[in-house]
């Protein structure tokens, strides 16, 4: 760096070299472990040269885990997490940094304040609300005794029922997800740092609100959206609390949380080699657009500190 | 800050911000309200009738011997997975920022275990410390003469969690700190070079002093992740078991609400994390403002 240090350098390299080895043990070993047959997985210690069972313990995990649905059923719901943030955040911060309204901090304190309820510590009554999405107007109905109104104008007892469920649909899966904060912050703060020229000449030009977002806003956010893309897919992929709630359909079972029937229990046959394979199969999407879009997604992720 | 140069429309605005005030209205607000509103409230087993009981669910709570353990088992827990990846995370940083020629490449083989889930961090973690077929399990066992049984001993159990939630923030952390460690003005050291501070001693006298912002907000995530995300990770791993060892606070909200369906006691658990991490929220933007003067 500043001065020669070879042996400091050295001994940096043989650490660096050590420390990635370290962080990838868990793989490497589970890439070895997923290609063996039963025999060779559950010998201690494990033999470390790979067999050649790999094609068939996926094809057993595929199977056993239902991955084909379930790979799917996580594609959906991250991309409409993905995508439903990044376009509900980007007219959100549209709206609060471009407009001057009464209701403005109003919007901008309530958005903000989202930050500080996670669906880890609202679990019940969210799940509640998804169970029925029209339950606080029953509620409503209820206290209000309307039920004797409709009663006196219908001229014979009826019973109202309000029911709307999000339970293991699409829906339910996405949209709680896709109001946030920390996308919403990230566009206030790149609008804010466009040059007010811009604004004024497309105005000048006669363009109107909508042709500005358009045209001039959306291109320059491109390397944010970007960014964003890869944060947001990789959480929407890796969620676990919320579908694991409110999904009881298998048909609608995430991979993620399919995984758990693979794990062999106690007193199971313990392939372990299926499991792994499994495991492997449904963590490779969300690193995949990691790797491969690394430079958006390191930017965004530190800029989020901002 | 605000734009000079705005758009005018009555309606357009409101439009705009609808969807996000209508998700959030929808699935933030009115459940925290309704946890809120639970809180304080008992009802019957068949939801029939509920009474106003004050803070009698909050008492009852903080007597609950359970519940303390599961805040001591909860603090001991995010401690660990904290200081156990921002070590290795600063230590490889470090590392990869003094070899000048492989920074790129040292950066992509170790930013992949980001994006892997929780939960499929404790399936391979699983493996490894598997009383029986892990290889991890192994070698404590044979080189430390432990009996290791994650199954039976609540502390084993702990270290497993820890294992599998730890070595997945590592990467989080390596990312923000190779950053930060970038950001400092290369001048600065070479100053102190030429004062004759050897590489340790710039280290500590100005990398670390200069990082500690980065270092600040690495750690209220950690706080953060270790609190909520590793759910995935207790679900898989141990289910709060064995006795409860591993039982942290999040868990211990789902298994009561959820799995035990009392209301009462689960939402003032939630109550209480959602104090939690408004005090948490708080002070990290209070400290980002300070920064941000500090930076000019």
């Amino acid at each position: 760096m500043v001065e020669k240090t070879p042996i400091l350098d050295t001994l940096t390299y043989i650490l660096l070299i050590a420390g990635i080895l370290i962080v990838g043990f868990p793989i490497i070993y589970a890439v070895i472990a997923a290609t063996l047959s039963i025999e060779n997985v559950s010998r201690v210690p494990m033999p470390l040269i790979p067999g050649d069972q790999f094609l068939i313990n996926m094809k057993t995990a595929w199977v056993k885990g239902n991955l084909g649905t379930n790979l799917v059923n996580s594609f959906i719901m991250a991309s409409g997490i993905t995508i439903g943030k990044i376009i509900v955040s980007l007219f959100g911060a549209f709206s609060i940094v471009y407009f001057d309204y009464r209701l403005r901090t109003v919007a901008f304190v309530s958005v903000f304040c989202t930050l500080m309820l996670p669906v880890e510590v609202r679990i019940l009554p969210t799940y509640e609300m998804a169970a029925n999405l029209l339950g606080p107007f029953q509620g409503l109905w209820n206290t209000l005794h309307l039920d004797g109104l409709a009663n006196w104008i219908a001229g014979h007892d009826i019973e109202v029922t309000l029911e709307w469920s999000l339970l293991d649909s699409y829906t339910g899966l996405i949209m709680p997800l896709i109001a946030s904060a920390t996308c919403t912050f990230l566009f206030r703060q790149f609008f804010l740092t466009i040059p007010e020229e811009l604004c004024e000449a497309a105005k000048m030009d006669g363009a109107s609100a909508m042709t500005f977002f358009r045209k001039i806003l959306l291109p320059l956010s491109k390397t944010n959206i970007a960014a964003l893309v890869v944060i947001e897919f990789v959480y929407g992929w890796n969620q676990y609390l919320w579908p694991l709630l409110i999904t009881t359909n298998p048909k609608m079972m995430t991979a993620v949380i399919g995984l758990q029937h693979l794990i062999p229990a106690a007193d199971d046959v313990p392939y372990w080699n299926v499991a792994l394979a499994g495991s492997l199969l449904v963590m490779l999407p969300p690193i995949l657009v990691v790797l491969f879009m690394q430079r958006w997604f390191v930017k965004g992720l530190v800029e989020r500190e901002k | 800050m605000i734009k000079r140069s705005v758009f005018t429309s009555r309606t357009l605005p409101y439009l705009l911000i609808l969807p996000q005030v209508v998700v959030t209205l929808t699935f933030f607000y009115w459940p925290a309200a309704q946890g809120l509103m639970q809180s304080v409230m008992r009802s019957d087993p068949f939801g029939q009738h509920s009474t106003f009981i004050w803070f009698s669910n909050f008492t009852a709570l903080f007597k609950d011997p359970l519940y303390l353990k599961s805040i001591g088992i909860t603090l001991l827990f995010s401690t660990a997975v904290a200081a156990v990846s921002i070590s290795l995370g600063l230590f490889i940083a470090t590392m990869a920022n003094r070899a000048l020629k492989a920074k790129a490449v040292v950066r992509t083989m170790l930013i992949w275990p980001y994006a892997v889930a929780p939960a499929i961090s404790g399936i391979l973690w699983l493996f490894l410390l598997h009383p029986s077929y892990g290889v991890v399990a192994y070698a404590i066992k044979r080189w430390f003469g432990v009996d290791w049984n994650p199954v039976l001993r609540g502390s084993d159990a702990m270290f497993m969690i820890i294992m599998a939630s730890a070595w997945k923030e590592i990467s989080y952390n390596f990312v923000f700190f190779i950053a930060g460690l970038q950001a400092i003005p290369k001048s600065l050291i070479e100053a102190a070079a030429i004062d004759g501070a050897s590489p340790f001693r710039r280290f500590w006298t100005i990398t670390v002093p200069l990082l500690s912002p980065t270092l600040f907000f690495v750690t209220v995530m950690n706080i953060i992740y270790s609190f909520f995300e590793t759910f995935g990770v207790v679900h898989v791993m141990t289910q709060g078991g064995p006795g409860g060892a591993t039982n942290i606070l999040v868990y211990k909200v789902y298994q009561d609400g959820f799995i035990g369906l009392n209301l009462g006691a689960s939402s003032s658990q939630s109550v209480v994390l959602m104090t939690l991490i408004i005090v948490i929220t708080l002070l990290q933007f209070k400290y980002v403002e300070k920064k941000v003067q500090y930076t000019g």
